[in-house]
């Protein structure tokens, strides 16, 4: 019962403080003499051009491969780092190390500029691709998903370190191999316990790209900066970028829940944080505080 | 033989012809955890068809041993073989070498555990449980494998439950169907550690009638476990075990009326 309340007592809270806002930012722009160009603000949004459209396409696409490749190599880092030869601990050790030790955007840059001006790897066009296809947008895939990867890297070992050595066993003693083991009966486990962290990381991607602005990849916040550039009306049109950063988190929060619903199956009732939670702020589950699921009742 | 779901063991086709009538011999086990010394040249033989139980008190090693039959523990000496082949090593004369995981893999295809916690898959209903296996290791078809699962869910009273998850059983279900799952192997061979440990009394009952038919229809068995009335009923033969050997055995009738080694006296002082 007190959870509901706090929950409605949550939901007026969020709304006042909406409320607020508006007012606050109204009478803020009564209060100076900046010429409010509304118009730029609404058509970012309602009538979007071909640059923001490309910039959200942009975004988009560059987030879901980045965080592709961010969960094959962490699925690769996790094995590595619990691996039984010290070579492979090494190799995925000394990866995580150096991709979470420095600034993601001192990596962008390195592996654009650095290697493109050395000729170590010029990153040429892929033409059919047109602007998706540019040099910057594949370094800038690259860059993301090797540094997203590193910080799978502990997610994935986490998922599978909460999943309980006996279920290892029971695979193999009926005959199957590691491997088997690993991608029948452990993995899907463990993705229960890595999907909320990994939504989580997402959202962080889908902001992230932004930092692609150094090598002038042109996606969302590239696309606005341009147009201010001509136009300058940071005020409303940065409002307007925010708010279709807003939209693709909102929209990815919507599609996590139902993942979450669906890897539920076998746990009973519903699992991870309500959509709200979500929203209005993420609490990160421990794999140490998820129910225990197996043994006897 | 009778309607094909008579039995356990007719549910998975009749029971496995193992290649030699000795289906475990373990000669001179041991096994350290770092600097402890848990199994002390151990030496069993295990006849095809026969049950054999192993009792000790808690660290005796009774479970390490059965972990070593197959291999989810090393050996560091010794030679333990199941139907004639070394388990989880190659013989580099005269000396132990760790087997390639494949091979390892497919000498375990032939025998079943069970463990006291049930670890049965909690992702999967109790039916991909038992079919998980043949399928994807076994190669065996689908629909196959579904029919042999069903057979053996009816055989263990559960075949109202083959879509429940884990979760939603009871513990001495959950026992049943992981019993189910290492049968639908067609092992020679089934491990018990422990198998009821972990239930409610009220519980035990089902699992041991799952075990007794099995033992009666002609399974080898080995069967770790404290309960009394199970191996006195049960059993071919019963092995005690203490600091790593094995210090009596015989048959149920011997230990239980007059027991020799002052150590199994004192133990079933204690638990009977």
């Amino acid at each position: 019962m007190t959870n509901r309340r706090q929950a409605k007592l949550g939901r007026r809270g969020i709304t006042l403080a909406a409320v607020l806002l508006v007012v606050f930012l109204v009478a803020g722009c009564q209060a100076t003499t900046y010429q409010y160009r509304w118009s730029y603000f609404f058509d970012s949004i309602f009538r979007p051009d071909g640059l923001i459209i490309q910039g959200v396409l942009l975004t988009l696409s560059i987030s879901i491969v980045s965080q592709t490749i961010g969960v094959i190599l962490g699925v690769f880092g996790a094995l590595g780092k619990m691996a039984k030869s010290s070579p492979l601990r090494a190799i995925a050790g000394f990866y995580v190390w150096i991709f979470r030790g420095t600034p993601l955007l001192v990596q962008i840059s390195f592996i654009f500029y650095g290697l493109g001006v050395t000729g170590i790897y010029t990153w040429p066009d892929f033409q059919p691709l047109g602007q998706f296809g540019k040099g910057a947008v594949q370094a800038g895939i690259v860059a993301l998903g090797v540094n997203e990867g590193a910080y799978m890297s502990e997610i994935v070992r986490a998922g599978i370190l909460s999943i309980e050595p006996g279920q290892m066993e029971a695979a193999k003693s009926l005959g199957m191999t590691f491997g088997q083991a690993m991608r029948r009966i452990i993995l899907p486990q463990a993705a229960r316990v890595i999907v909320p962290p990994l939504g989580n990381e997402f959202n962080n991607m889908l902001k992230t790209t932004s930092l692609l602005v150094v090598i002038s990849v042109p996606e969302l916040y590239v696309a606005f900066s341009y147009k201010n550039a001509t136009a300058f009306a940071p005020f409303e049109l940065f409002l307007a970028a925010a708010v279709w950063y807003l939209a693709l988190t909102t929209a990815w929060g919507l599609i996590q829940r139902q993942i979450e619903r669906r890897l539920g199956a076998g746990f009973g009732g519903s699992s991870g944080p309500s959509l709200r939670e979500r929203l209005f702020g993420f609490r990160a589950t421990k794999p140490d505080e998820l129910p225990q699921v197996s043994g006897g009742r | 033989m009778s309607e094909p779901t008579e039995s356990l063991l007719a549910a998975i086709g009749g029971a496995p012809a193992p290649s030699a009538d000795t289906v475990v011999e373990a000669t001179d086990v041991h096994k350290y955890f770092g600097r402890l010394h848990v199994l002390k040249g151990l030496s069993m033989k295990v006849q095809r068809q026969e049950t054999v139980v192993v009792i000790g008190a808690s660290g005796s090693g009774k479970t390490t041993f059965i972990r070593c039959v197959n291999h989810l523990e090393k050996i560091q000496g010794g030679r333990i073989f199941v139907n004639g082949h070394l388990i989880g090593y190659r013989d580099a004369n005269g000396r132990l070498v760790e087997d390639r995981e494949r091979n390892i893999a497919r000498q375990r295809q032939e025998i079943g555990m069970v463990f006291q916690r049930f670890n049965l898959f909690p992702h999967m209903t109790a039916l991909e449980n038992i079919i998980e296996a043949p399928t994807h290791v076994r190669g065996t078809p689908r629909k196959e494998a579904v029919a042999t699962a069903f057979a053996l869910l009816e055989r263990v009273g559960l075949e109202a439950k083959a879509d429940a998850y884990p979760g939603q059983l009871s513990g001495g279900q959950q026992q049943r169907v992981a019993i189910a799952r290492a049968l639908a192997m067609k092992p020679a061979l089934m491990l018990f550690d422990e198998p009821t440990s972990a239930l409610d009394p009220e519980m035990i009952g089902e699992v041991l009638d799952v075990m007794k038919e099995l033992a009666h229809e002609g399974m080898t068995m080995i069967v770790v476990t404290h309960e009394m009335g199970f191996a006195r009923e049960v059993a071919d033969r019963v092995v005690m075990v203490d600091d790593g050997q094995i210090i009596e055995e015989g048959t149920p009738e011997h230990f239980f009326e007059n027991p020799t080694h002052e150590r199994t006296k004192a133990f079933l002082s204690k638990i009977l």
